[in-house]
């Protein structure tokens, strides 16, 4: 390192520019080369030389701030500090299409790490020349600006507002139609990280109709073209119903429900919340993913996902559905998804999150649920905190359907409530009263365990007159 | 004197008697009075109680009427008052039933609109259905251009295979490689090597790249209504790839492959330039007869234009 520093200074240019790639690659392997560039000061003479140097140099130094602010934000905060956002924007106004890629790449390192060195790079007016160079002909540098301006927009409301301001979201959703899969991942990146932080920058970004176009990216080959769609649309719906609805109009939903079927893992995420969000907001929207068929996707991905915090995510969407009204309980019922979410929720192996996302699921659809056939698998297992929503919905149900109570009894759940044990004056033992009263007490009494022996004793101590 | 004397004799009899007549009530006076007194009072109190019976009676009379004018006076004023709340609970009664009416009919009708909500998730229903057509075709359509590319691009590795073995080809006495005595007719490879014109071998790249960036797919779907772009068409370039190359000179060649000459370039609008000229080389080739080899009709990329407001911005 100390050796390469000299040639820095060397008279052939050539040398300047290879010493300075050199520096770059050593920069790029590891973390602790790149702490050894900054001590060893070789950042300010870079910077220094950044201005006044051809463009092969320029290249090469971008490359090593690149290098260097690409592993913490510490080394970032370093490069900064000794000018290095200020160089890098005076490249952005170069001819050149690759100094202003590997300036705007080392840029987007920068503003990677949080929100304060976004911030620097913000203030140094890097924003107006990014939204330049969305503009130009070359495919990698509107790339590598779309890329930055998703990294610097991701962190708080007040940047993407100035990200927003510069117009960059009508230059963005003019490149959906693009066919470059790579400059589509970060143009709709962008957007989406754009959209998250409040209503009104998400009102705007549906108002520069990126919408049916957006669409049919979801078909695409990239699947991380597909997955940024599905989070753009994702953080879009979060904020408000209007969104969810202008979104869904689109026919949005069956475009969600197909790419969560085409894909696996990980890439499914955003879809499932999207669907998630979408039915918390209301009873009709909820309405519209269970006509979409959203119910029996988000079963097929419980039982096919195997990382928690998936499972959990649509264990907390399948809540979000069927919270609403008995109907929507009865479809996520009909799913057969109560017992998978009770067995979710007892299950050891599982996650804190996962157990307690499935007992509030669990808990609020069985508030609302009043399909009997659903019920009664719950009966069997569940422990004693579950049981008792469950006992408590047959209670509703029993007393004004007299078929329900027919087929209650003939399925062995008369039983099953005999045997539960109840404190006497608890909620669960008034419910379990209520039960009782619908059926006639020969029935109760033929039912209770223990009643054969009862019977038995009787025969003993009876006498024939 | 006697008589005087008899006087005073009959007056010393008389006088004992006299004063025991005279005070023969001394033993009783005081029972006497007391009783006399008890009588008198009594008597006093008879008359005394009689005045107070007579005032009560009085009284009484005067309280009766006047309890009985006010008690009256009360009932019709109770009778009044309960006569008007029978009537207002009638109107009440008959105005919760007609509000009971409206309201029922007015939430029905507007607020939860049974079939509003019917006909909306009917409406998503044929949306989701909809879309999912129009992406399936778009599907159809990209894979079927992604084919025709695969194809184009086969075809042109057979015929640069061909130029390369331009000397495998049979003579009049001597059948070559591909024709041998034994097949029926010859091999497409021998049909090729017939056609092809031999060209000097450069260390060209094959010209697929010279596509300029930056245009859209030619398959990009506008939804109707929507981003108001028309169909997007992509240029020439796309059609005529597989053209077998008409002899050109290397400073042609220099201008279609503008990449090659990137390092001595350094004008800033080389690319639109380098464009420009394509564009001419193009409109130049139209009359000269182009062999397709087969045959690519079915895509929509057809006639064909480079739409050059999109990528001058």
């Amino acid at each position: 390192m100390s050796m390469l520093r000299p040639l820095l200074l060397d008279v052939v240019p050539n040398i300047q520019q290879t010493a300075a790639l050199a520096l770059g690659r050593l920069a790029d392997h590891s973390d602790d080369l790149a702490e050894a560039v900054v001590k060893e000061d070789i950042l300010p003479q870079l910077v220094q030389s950044l201005a006044s140097q051809n463009r092969f140099y320029k290249k090469a130094a971008a490359f090593v701030l690149r290098a260097v602010a690409k592993h913490s934000p510490e080394l970032a905060q370093a490069v900064v500090a000794c000018g290095g956002v200020d160089a890098l924007v005076l490249c952005l106004e170069e001819f050149d299409p690759g100094v202003k890629e590997a300036a705007i790449w080392a840029l987007g390192y920068i503003a990677r790490h949080n929100a304060m060195l976004s911030q620097s790079v913000v203030d140094a007016g890097a924003v107006p020349l990014l939204v330049l160079c969305l503009l130009e002909p070359e495919i990698a540098l509107k790339r590598i600006a779309a890329s930055t301006l998703s990294d610097i927009c991701k962190h708080t409301p007040e940047l993407a507002q100035t990200v927003v301001d510069t117009g960059a979201i009508a230059h963005l959703a003019q490149m959906i139609l693009n066919p470059d899969a790579k400059l589509k991942r970060q143009v709709f990146s962008a957007l989406s990280q754009i959209s998250k932080h409040s209503v009104s920058l998400a009102e705007m970004v549906i108002e520069a109709e990126i919408f049916p176009a957006a669409l049919t990216s979801l078909r695409d080959q990239d699947e991380y073209v597909r997955k940024n769609v599905a989070t753009l649309m994702r953080e879009v719906v979060k904020h408000s119903p209007e969104l969810s609805q202008v979104i869904i109009n689109y026919g949005a939903l069956s475009g969600v429900i197909d790419y969560v079927n085409d894909c696996r893992g990980n890439l499914r995420l955003p879809g499932i919340m999207m669907l998630g969000y979408l039915a918390a907001h209301s009873e009709n929207l909820a309405m519209a993913v269970i006509i979409s068929k959203g119910v029996p996707q988000l079963a097929l991905c419980l039982s096919e996902e195997s990382e928690h915090h998936i499972k959990a995510a649509t264990v907390w969407s399948i809540g979000q559905i069927g919270h609403h009204t008995p109907e929507h309980a009865k479809v996520v019922a009909t799913a057969h998804l109560l017992p998978k979410l009770l067995e979710l929720y007892m299950d050891a192996s599982s996650s804190e999150d996962l157990q307690a996302k499935s007992k509030k699921a669990l808990k609020s659809i069985l508030q609302k649920c009043t399909y009997v056939p659903g019920l009664e698998p719950l009966l069997y297992d569940a422990p004693s905190n579950i049981l008792k929503h469950v006992v408590c919905q047959f209670s509703k149900v029993l007393p004004h359907d007299s078929k329900a109570r027919r087929l209650f009894v003939t399925s062995g759940g008369l039983k099953k409530v005999q045997e539960i044990e109840a404190e006497p004056g608890s909620a669960l033992q008034e419910h379990i009263n209520t039960i009782n009263n619908c059926f006639p007490e020969e029935l109760v009494r033929y039912y209770t365990p223990g009643y054969s022996e009862a019977l038995l004793e009787r025969l003993d101590n009876y006498q024939s007159a | 004197d006697m008589a005087e004397l008899l006087k005073i004799e009959s007056e010393i009899t008389a006088f004992p008697k006299e004063l025991f007549y005279r005070n023969r009530f001394e033993d009783t006076r005081q029972r006497e009075n007391q009783v006399a007194t008890r009588i008198q009072s009594w008597f006093r109190a008879c008359k005394v109680r009689a005045y107070l019976s007579h005032l009560h009676k009085k009284a009484i009379i005067i309280q009766k009427t006047w309890r009985g004018f006010t008690a009256r006076a009360r009932v019709r004023q109770m009778v009044k008052a309960a006569y008007f709340i029978m009537k207002m609970n009638f109107y009440e009664e008959m105005a919760v039933r007609i509000q009971r009416r409206w309201r029922g009919f007015f939430q029905r009708k507007y607020i939860h609109n049974f079939y509003a909500r019917k006909s909306y998730l009917e409406g998503i229903a044929a949306k989701n259905d909809l879309l999912r057509r129009e992406l399936d075709e778009l599907k159809k359509l990209q894979r079927r251009e992604r084919d025709c590319l695969a194809m184009v691009k086969e075809q042109e590795a057979k015929v640069y295979q061909a130029q390369r073995l331009h000397h495998l080809i049979s003579t009049k006495q001597c059948p070559g490689v591909f024709n041998s005595p034994f097949r029926q007719a010859p091999h497409e490879m021998e049909l090729l090597l017939r056609q092809v014109k031999y060209q000097v071998p450069t260390r060209l790249a094959p010209r697929g790249r010279a596509r300029p960036q930056g245009i859209p797919s030619p398959t990009a779907l506008s939804f109707p209504g929507n981003l108001g772009s028309p169909w997007i068409k992509t240029s020439r370039t796309c059609c005529s790839r597989p053209v077998l190359s008409p002899i050109t000179t290397k400073k042609q060649q220099q201008v279609q492959c503008p990449e090659l000459m990137w390092g001595l370039e350094t004008s800033y609008t080389y690319l639109e330039e380098a464009q420009n000229q394509l564009q001419q080389q193009e409109t130049v080739r139209v009359p000269t007869e182009t062999h397709t080899v087969y045959t690519h009709n079915d895509t929509p990329t057809h006639k064909i234009m480079l739409q050059k407001s999109y990528h001058i911005h």
